[in-house]
């Protein structure tokens, strides 16, 4: 990157150092956080969207739709979560060849599925193999990014279904006899009121995203743990910058990202859930009033 | 080969007993479920004694994070900050790194040579790592409800003379654990179903002995089938789950058997996720 850096092997010290952390490799390093970073960024709108949604169902009027949101709700209980990730994943992967298999594969006659295992065509293969090996990445985040979503919103949908438990019933009876419809008391009663309730659970589930983020490394997407592996593990005199074992320092690194993820999350939401909990009928809202006096 | 001989090969072989090669071809759901089930083996292992353990330290933490002195609040508080708010994932890969680094030969302490290789194994650095967070989840809520005992019940456990230490240990202690129960129960819930992150971080799995996830993971690599280990996994969570709640249900009614059934605290499922 530096023209000091054209010969690593002369060089010592601070220019040494310099050099070694503006490396190509240390570059796409900075860059996966970055993947981590929009993981978050994609994730979190779309778990919610979900999740209300599957909330919204679990209280629909019609009752496949109200089964359909109580079975999304009951998904996540009593199974470790990775088993999801692990599943839902391959799982995909084997629908999305599975349809292209239909579609492109000349020869249907041999089953899909032999025995316990699964076949497809070399055509009907899910990036083509001879695709750029960016094109893995991306779809291998791809399927990262809908599988956190389907797991965190089955989560989001339980905090929300309760929180719209929560809200008390004589408001809505309120709004009933008011005259406003179900849309409106929905819109205008329910949902305003129902964040308050839903925050300290949705706050748990933002930090849980966080730190649920280093299971992209399981999902085979380069990711930060993925590349304080490589650039930490023992580099022989073969590479331009030979250096004992130092994963140790690297992931100390990757520990100080979390708890600052974590503190600044902490910051931040714990303003939002002091501006939700403003004239609320709450305890919160109650010692916000008393305090102002 | 029949069912009942694949059990006998491989029923204890997540602990080395058994046949030595794991299948390679013509995977049957027998031999799924018998793996697995052994795999399991590793899964309570953790589970248990990380909890046994870690109740012990967490009760200490506790009281540290409630003391006055900030010489022990401060270091209580870094701690359940470090172990509550970063992945468990680097938790490992950090540990198992910081392990490996020990001298090979094993320290010189007073004339002693103490071995430190045990220390990189899973059984024993995984139950470590597992031991402190678990304590520092547990600590949270033991501290929680330490900071929730009713104010009248100290007061009149004071008006009665009971002061000091008695008064913690006959007051106290019991509301805390009796308050913190049902939040400790999906704590211990939640800390089983994380032991399956052991094989898939930082610490190798030995000649193919794994937990229940690593042989599932196994099979789903070979036949490119997923549907068929992960429910089998899913279902022995699902079995080991309910016999958590089975036994601290038991414990629960225990510390409630004073009061009158209505004001009894119930455990409640919620669900939980990654930590």
């Amino acid at each position: 990157m530096f023209a000091a850096c054209a010969t690593p092997k002369v060089i010592e010290g601070l220019t040494w150092a310099m050099c070694y952390l503006t490396s190509g490799k240390h570059l796409d390093f900075y860059g996966s956080f970055v993947t981590v970073l929009l993981l978050l960024a994609v994730t979190a709108p779309v778990a919610m969207a979900l999740g209300f949604g599957g909330a919204m169902a679990a209280r629909s009027q019609i009752a496949p739709l109200r089964w359909f949101g109580k079975a999304y709700t009951a998904m996540v209980r009593g199974v470790p979560d990775i088993v999801y990730f692990l599943f839902f994943v391959i799982a995909l992967d084997q629908g999305i060849e599975y349809l292209n298999h239909l579609r492109v594969c000349e020869d249907l006659s041999q089953p899909v599925f032999r025995g316990l295992e699964f076949h497809v065509c070399a055509e009907a293969k899910v990036p083509p193999a001879t695709a750029s090996p960016f094109m893995f990445q991306a779809y291998s985040f791809g399927l990262a990014v809908i599988t956190f979503a389907i797991v965190f919103g089955a989560f989001v949908a339980n905090v929300i279904y309760g929180a719209m438990q929560a809200v008390p019933r004589a408001q809505l009876e309120t709004a009933e006899a008011y005259g406003m419809s179900h849309g409106q008391v929905f819109r205008r009663v329910l949902v305003p009121q129902m964040w308050t309730y839903a925050l300290p659970g949705l706050t748990n589930l933002w930090m849980i995203l966080i730190k649920a983020t280093p299971l992209l490394f399981l999902l085979s997407v380069k990711d930060i743990v993925y590349y304080a592996r490589e650039l930490g593990g023992t580099k022989t005199q073969a590479y331009d910058y030979p250096h004992p074992d130092w994963r140790l320092y690297y992931f100390l690194g990757l520990l100080v990202f979390y708890l600052l993820m974590t503190k600044l999350s902490e910051i931040v939401l714990t303003r939002i859930s002091n501006r939700l909990s403003k004239g609320q009928a709450t305890a919160a809202g109650e010692a916000m009033r008393k305090a102002a006096i | 080969m029949s069912c009942w001989e694949t059990f006998t090969d491989y029923a204890l072989r997540s602990i080395g007993i058994g046949a030595k090669l794991l299948p390679k071809t013509d995977f049957t759901i027998c031999q799924q479920f018998t793996l697995i089930g052994s795999g399991l083996i590793w899964n309570v292992y953790f589970g248990a004694l990380a909890l046994l353990f870690g109740f012990v330290l967490a009760n200490a933490l506790a009281l540290a994070r409630i003391a006055h002195s900030p010489w022990l609040r401060k270091p209580a508080e870094w701690f359940v900050f470090v172990f509550r708010g970063s992945p468990l994932f680097i938790q490992f890969f950090l540990a198992y790194e910081l392990l490996v680094m020990l001298p090979r030969t094993g320290i010189e302490l007073f004339g002693l040579t103490l071995t430190s290789s045990w220390l990189t194994k899973a059984w024993a650095g995984a139950l470590i790592v597992l031991f402190l967070n678990t304590a520092a989840y547990s600590a949270e809520i033991f501290y929680g409800a330490l900071r929730s005992i009713p104010k009248g019940d100290l007061e009149a456990a004071e008006a009665y003379g009971i002061t000091g230490f008695a008064k913690f240990r006959r007051i106290q202690w019991p509301t805390m654990l009796r308050l913190a129960w049902p939040s400790y129960t999906n704590e211990a819930i939640f800390l089983f179903q994380s032991t399956t992150l052991v094989f898939f971080s930082g610490f190798p799995a030995l000649s193919q002995q794994g937990d229940a996830l690593y042989y599932a993971n196994y099979f789903a690599d070979k036949t490119f089938n997923p549907f068929i280990p992960y429910p089998i996994v899913a279902f022995y969570f699902v079995l080991l789950t309910l016999a958590v709640i089975w036994l601290f249900g038991r414990i629960n009614r225990h510390l409630n058997r004073h009061l009158p059934q209505n004001i009894r605290s119930r455990i409640r499922l919620r669900p939980q996720l990654i930590r």
